[in-house]
């Protein structure tokens, strides 16, 4: 896009496009296939490839396998040390969500812009699929806690050892800080997502305009930019994992609070 | 000095915020670095620890980020 206009329009990445489907209406919603909703199948596919491939049962696993093994073994292996052994239990969500967003993060970063007519989308980079996963994990953090202890879930919000007059106070802090998570889950993973995306379509924009621009501006400020780019593009990648990993993480934390309350 | 200018001037103001995340997220793993060469056995059973707390420290520079973003296409 900033090749004819020479202007850079780092937003226009994020825009949700119908792919097919623009007439499909239900009860005044408009169901259109999108692009977000591409990617995401074009996620899953990924996903299912990659486990389906790895799934072998073999003795003495080979490449694929082991590469599978390592993912959920890192996964369960979180579980146990932050959970014990109740933290089973919980594999599977915690295996997905990792998963569907580290597949998520790394399919916005594939160089599909390459070929005509195409472009990568990044599905967390929108705060309404973040939201939802956040949501998600809320949600099963307050039914496993309600559903173990009962009302008893909420001396969650009284440390052990509080002085009787500090109890209101801290009773209201705890719980601000408790509803605030699932915001604090969606709006990380999204803004590390938006942010990395911009910033690298700035510097594209640089390395285009200033080709435009003739051969001294393409040495002074295309070189350098392209050369910072493959520098942000490697900590990028790095983002996207750690983001993964993060949000599995604290996913794993807040179920530990519901579980074992403190 | 007009609103559309105010906005602009607000935005880059919360972008300074991004610089003192940037301090922060740097502080955790330089401590944890420095803690993690004094005791090597025992870094690598902190790790979570080291991501929470950046984790932590990052979310509060992201904020600043969302400041921006809403005062320029929000506000």
């Amino acid at each position: 896009m900033a090749a004819e206009s020479g202007k850079i329009d780092p937003m226009h990445q994020f825009m949700i496009e119908p792919v097919f489907g623009h007439q499909w209406n239900v009860a005044g919603f408009n169901l259109a296939f999108t692009n977000s909703a591409l990617w995401m199948v074009i996620t899953l596919v990924a996903f299912w490839v990659f486990m389906l491939g790895g799934l072998k049962r073999e003795l003495v696993p080979g490449r694929w396998q082991a590469a599978v093994e390592g993912f959920t073994g890192f996964i369960s292996n979180m579980m146990a040390q932050n959970i014990g052994p109740e933290g089973k239990k919980f594999v599977p969500y915690v295996f997905s969500l990792f998963m569907f967003i580290l597949i998520s993060n790394l399919m916005g970063m594939m160089p599909v812009g390459l070929i005509p007519g195409l472009h990568a989308f990044t599905v967390t980079s929108h705060f309404t699929v973040t939201g939802v996963l956040a949501i998600i994990s809320f949600a099963i953090v307050l039914i496993v806690g309600f559903g173990r202890h009962g009302f008893h879930f909420f001396s969650l919000f009284v440390p052990h050892g509080t002085p009787v007059v500090m109890i209101p106070l801290l009773f209201v802090v705890e719980l601000m800080s408790f509803l605030v998570r699932p915001f604090s889950l969606a709006l990380r993973l999204f803004v590390a997502m938006t942010a990395g995306h911009i910033l690298m379509k700035v510097l594209a924009g640089f390395v285009i305009n200033g080709m435009n621009a003739g051969a001294v501006y393409g040495a002074i400020v295309s070189l350098p930019s392209f050369v910072l780019m493959i520098g942000i593009t490697v900590l990028e990648l790095l983002v996207c994992a750690i983001q993964a990993y993060v949000f599995a993480l604290l996913t794993s934390l807040y179920l530990n609070d519901a579980v074992n309350l403190h | 000095m007009d609103a559309e200018a105010a906005k602009f001037i607000g935005a880059g103001l919360a972008a300074v915020g991004l610089g003192l995340a940037a301090l922060g997220v740097g502080n955790v793993f330089a401590q944890f670095l420095a803690s993690a060469l004094r005791n090597p056995s025992a870094a690598d059973s902190q790790q979570g620890r080291l991501f929470i707390g950046f984790a932590a420290a990052e979310l509060l520079g992201l904020l600043a980020f969302v400041v921006a973003m809403i005062l320029l296409f929000v506000a």
